[in-house]
Formats: C-alpha cells, structure tokens, sequence
C-alpha cells in the first residue's frame, strides 16, 4: 500500500519507505521540540520538583516562578526596551530601504552600478565581526547607554539585504505602470507613495518580519552598547538573568519561557512572511 | 510659416519639460538614496577605517591613542597560541556544518519535500528554533547539558543506557565543541532546510517528468537531476553556512566563555574578550580587522567564483 501511495506522487523517493521517512521526521521534530517543552517543564514546577522529577510533565502546573518574573519591574523594563528598539528599527529599515530600493530598480544613473555594491556592502560581513568599530564609533557620538544607539546600529546593519529583497520586488512590478501614471501626469515621487509602496505591499510585510526577529534577538549590539539595567533589551537581561539566577533552574526556565513566547507568538502568525523575507534575500543576494 | 513656428515651439517646450524632468528626477536619486548612504558610510564604512588606524596602536580606549607600534599588534596575533586555536575551531564548524548540517538539511528537505501529509507542520517545526534568540537557545542547552543526571537530561538518557558514563558535555576538552555543533545544528538546520525546499520548489516539475519517462531510477534522479538543479541553493547555503560559522558570538560566549581552557574559543569570542573585557582595543581593532578581511575575501571569492551559473530565478 505504501508502495502504492509513493508511486504515482513521490516518484523518486520511492525506495525510501514512508515508514522510515516518517519515522525520521519524528525523530527530528523530537529533537527540536524537546529543549523547548523542557523549559515549559521547568517554569511549571518549583525549584524542588524540577531537581528531583525533571522529566515528568507539570501536574498540577505551579505557577510561581511566572508570578515571580512578571512581578520583577527589570522584566517589564526589558519587554519595553525590546519592543521599542525592535518597532524603531523595523520603521527605520522599512523608510530607508524602500527609498534606495526604488532608486535602484527604476532609475538609470551613471555610477549605479558601483552605487549598489556599496549599498550591499552589508552583505560581506555579519555585525558581529564589526562590533568593535561600531563600539568605537557610538561612543564617540555619545550614543553609548542610549537605545537610540543601538536602533542605529541595528538600522544601518538590516539596510543591505532590505534593499536588496525590496529592489528585487520592485523590479517585478512592470515598468508599463510607471509609464502610464507618468503620461497621467504622475510624478516620480506620488508614483513611488501612491502606485508601488501599496502594490509592494508583501515585500515590504517580508522585510518587517525578518528585520523583527534580527533585531528582537540580537545580543552583541545592546551588550557592547549598553550598560544600564534600565535600558537592557530581553536578550541582554536573558544572559544576565541566567548568571545572577543560575542556580535556580525554574526560575531561569520560567524567564525564559515568558521572554520565548513574543517571538513564538509572532512566529505563529507571520511565520509566511518571515519565511518568504529569508529565502528572498539569500537566494537573491 | 505658422506651423513652423508651432513646431518649434513644442520644440522648446519639451526641451524644458526634459530638463526639468531630468533634473527632478536626479533630484529624486539623490535624495532617496541620502539617507541609506549616510546610515551605510557612518556605521559600517566609517568604523572600519577608525578601526585599522587603531589597530596600529596599544590603546586601551582612555584618551587618544598615542603609542603608535606599527604591525606589532598583528604580529602578537599570529603567534597567540589561543588565537590559532580559535581559527582552527572556527575551520572545524565549518568543516562540521558543511559535512553534516548541510546534508541533513537537504535531506529532510527531500523527504519533506513538496506533497508529504503533515508538510505544513513538519516545516514550520524545524524551522521553529531559527526565531528563539541565541540566548535562549544557550540557556536551554544549558540546562540540558547539566552533567548531573538528575538535572541534564543528556545524562540521564546516557545513565540508562548500560557501558556509557554521563559526561560533562561544556567541561570536556574534548567534547564541548562538538555539543556547541549539536546546538547550532538545532538552531540553523531549518533555515538550511527551508532553502533546499524553496530549491525544489523551483525545479521544473517537466524534467522530472521527462526523466520519469525515459527510465531514470531515483538513485539517479537525485544525483543527475534534483540535486545539479539545486545546485544555486546549495551555493547560497555554503555561503550562508560559511559567514555564519564566522560569526558564531552569542552561543559560545553564554554556554563556555571559550573554555574550557579555550577549547571551544572562536574568532568573535576572542575579539569580545580582549576588547570589552579586557579593554586592549588596539589589539581588538586588529583582531576585528582581521576578522573583516577574512569574511570580505571570502565574500569576495566566492561570489565571483559561482557567479557564473545561477539556476535560482
């Protein structure tokens, strides 16, 4: 029956049981889930219980160690902070990509060429191999202890693969358009505002998505740049929280658990767009 | 005569509808490009140029930096022992990454493919760890990697099993860069998968089909046919892979700090340790400039070197 079954779909992948198939797709899905229930474990259950029967699920679920980290104002500050610093940088990202990103797919100038491989420049190298530079430069703008510094930073590194995933949606939109809105007497910019941005619409959701996760999970920025509590994002604090608590896996558990479910909600409902920004720009970069 | 007039009048009137059209339109270029370069020239260009004047210098960031010593600091690089261990740990993950995470994620991709029952689900569970910051990432493994048994789970699976001994997994030289490789493999193994999907995805369905029709078995379909077309993606892939063992920071510095005794020690951590901790920021702004130069060459090289085949629309 199987054998049935793969014949006609899954023509080359026959000889490979759907038993076997699935069978390591469980194992897989094992694999990734098992740190994550592990953790829901553990925030269920009092320091006691998840030393001694770590393994068993939390029955009846104790709901302590989550009182105790939503009651801690350093969670709350941290939730702020990473909310702020990842809207600011998705607002800025968005504004200044798509400006470059029209330039580069509708307009002829000399020089354009050797224009965008500077815009992509971005591209070569991953911030962290450029931390202490920036470092160097933040501090001296006084931007140090400074979200703003660290929404900059954040901007100016997402930029590249932005214009590049935006300039390859753009230039999907036919040249026709413009050509037509420009005879009606259309200028440049209100083609930009009023005709491409709407029709450009699920490019611009992609690239929101992707710079959310980069810039919800980014560690190196906000550790190098700040050092005040108060102005800690989840990722910072996560790291700090887990060197002051260690010892107290549940707590640690539940933190993790109540910093882990913005992104997983997120995940949930723009899991298309993360997905269809990730493969856009590397496959096209 | 009066036609000729018209003509000559329309003449002039679209030479000054270009003009100003050429102008409003440079106009445009530079202003909607302003902001991007400013961004790109202030934070990336700017920084690295601050940077290799540094890197010239024994500086530990208090006042201007005075005590010029040539290439010195770059000297002192090339023979820390640490340092060395830290590159060939970086060429071991990418050795491991290329030789196992790679493969693995085509091949689930393969399996999951396009029209298995429960794609939907299977795709968006592999692909679930890339959204978890590293952080959280570390901590979970963490506590997984606890080597008392009744606390790290990898213990106590191993105290069942009979002739095994538990392990402290981050604490053994010898063992803690391949847990880090077990967690990184858990974090990016489905962004790589879904890449290879987003491959497959693209293979005409008629080659397939005309292959099916001349006899080709699936041994053959996949080494002559599925996987040269997936061959855009797989270069993407390497290359995603290749930067990314670069910059592998977040993960190594919570779960080791490098230790023990280095053993587990990368290119970032090193950088991370003598500049934020020890505030050497002359010998941190050459160990980042190095750092730089390696990823811009590698960038550099291998996209002139696969540019020339490009399957992938």
């Amino acid at each position: 029956m199987t054998i049935n079954n793969t014949k006609t779909t899954n023509n080359f992948r026959k000889h490979l049981p759907v038993i076997l198939k699935y069978c390591i797709l469980i194992f897989t899905v094992l694999f990734i889930l098992f740190p994550i229930v592990m953790v829901i474990f553990g925030a269920l259950k009092t320091r006691g219980e998840f030393m001694t029967i770590p393994y068993i699920p939390p029955i009846p679920p104790r709901w302590g160690n989550i009182k105790r980290v939503l009651t801690m104002s350093i969670f709350w500050y941290m939730l702020r902070n990473s909310l702020l610093v990842m809207i600011a940088t998705t607002t800025g990202v968005l504004i200044v990509a798509s400006l470059s990103a029209f330039v580069f797919s509708r307009m002829k100038f000399r020089g354009q060429n050797l224009l965008f491989n500077f815009f992509t420049l971005g591209l070569m190298f991953p911030v962290t191999v450029a931390i202490l530079p920036i470092f160097l430069v933040v501090r001296q703008m006084g931007l140090t202890n400074n979200l703003i510094g660290v929404i900059l930073v954040q901007t100016a590194f997402q930029l590249s693969i932005s214009i590049v995933i935006l300039r390859n949606f753009f230039m999907a939109i036919p040249s026709e358009l413009q050509d037509a809105a420009s005879i009606d007497g259309c200028s440049t910019l209100r083609f930009f505002w009023y005709i491409l941005l709407p029709l450009a619409r699920p490019s611009l959701a992609a690239v929101a998505a992707l710079t959310m996760v980069t810039s919800w999970n980014d560690l190196l920025v906000p550790l190098v740049l700040i050092d005040k509590e108060k102005l800690w994002t989840l990722p910072l604090g996560t790291m700090q929280f887990q060197g002051q608590y260690g010892m107290d896996l549940s707590l640690v558990a539940a933190f993790l658990l109540l910093s882990a479910i913005p992104a997983l909600i997120f995940y949930l409902f723009a899991e298309r767009q993360i997905v269809s920004g990730l493969t856009a720009g590397a496959l096209k970069a | 005569m009066k036609k000729k007039l018209f003509n000559k009048d329309v003449q002039i009137l679209q030479q000054k509808s270009n003009f100003t059209w050429q102008l409003r339109d440079n106009m445009t270029i530079v202003l909607f490009l302003l902001p991007a370069f400013i961004f790109l020239s202030i934070f990336l260009v700017y920084p690295i140029f601050r940077s290799a004047h540094y890197s010239l210098f024994n500086w530990n960031g208090m006042g201007p930096a005075v005590d010029y010593i040539g290439l010195e600091n770059f000297k002192r690089l090339f023979t820390d022992r640490i340092f060395i261990k830290a590159v060939q740990n970086g060429i071991l993950i990418i050795v491991f990454s290329l030789a196992i995470q790679l493969p693995l994620a085509m091949g689930l991709a393969l399996i999951v493919g396009r029209n298995i029952p429960g794609r939907a689900f299977f795709r968006a569970v592999f692909f679930m760890p890339y959204v978890l910051s590293e952080v959280i990432t570390a901590v979970m493994w963490l506590i997984l990697y606890n080597p008392n048994p009744s606390r790290g789970f990898l213990n106590a699976v191993i105290n069942i099993i009979p002739f095994l001994e538990p392990q402290a997994w981050l604490a053994d030289t010898k063992l803690v860069l391949p847990a880090i490789f077990v967690v990184l493999t858990w974090k990016y193994i489905g962004l790589h998968m879904l890449l290879y999907i987003t491959g497959l995805q693209n293979i005409p369905k008629d080659i397939e089909e005309a292959a099916l029709i001349d006899g080709v078995n699936n041994r053959q379909m996949v080494t002559y046919i599925t996987i040269p077309l997936l061959a855009g993606t797989i270069k993407t892939s390497v290359y995603l892979s290749i930067l990314g063992s670069l910059q592998v920071y977040a993960l190594v510095w919570i779960m080791t700090r490098g230790g023990p005794v280095n053993a587990s020690e990368v290119m970032s951590t090193y950088m991370y340790r003598y500049s934020f901790v020890r505030f050497e920021l002359g010998y941190g702004s050459a160990v980042a400039i190095l750092m730089l130069l390696i990823s811009l060459t590698f960038s550099i090289i291998y996209l002139r070197l696969t540019r020339q085949t490009e399957y992938l629309a």
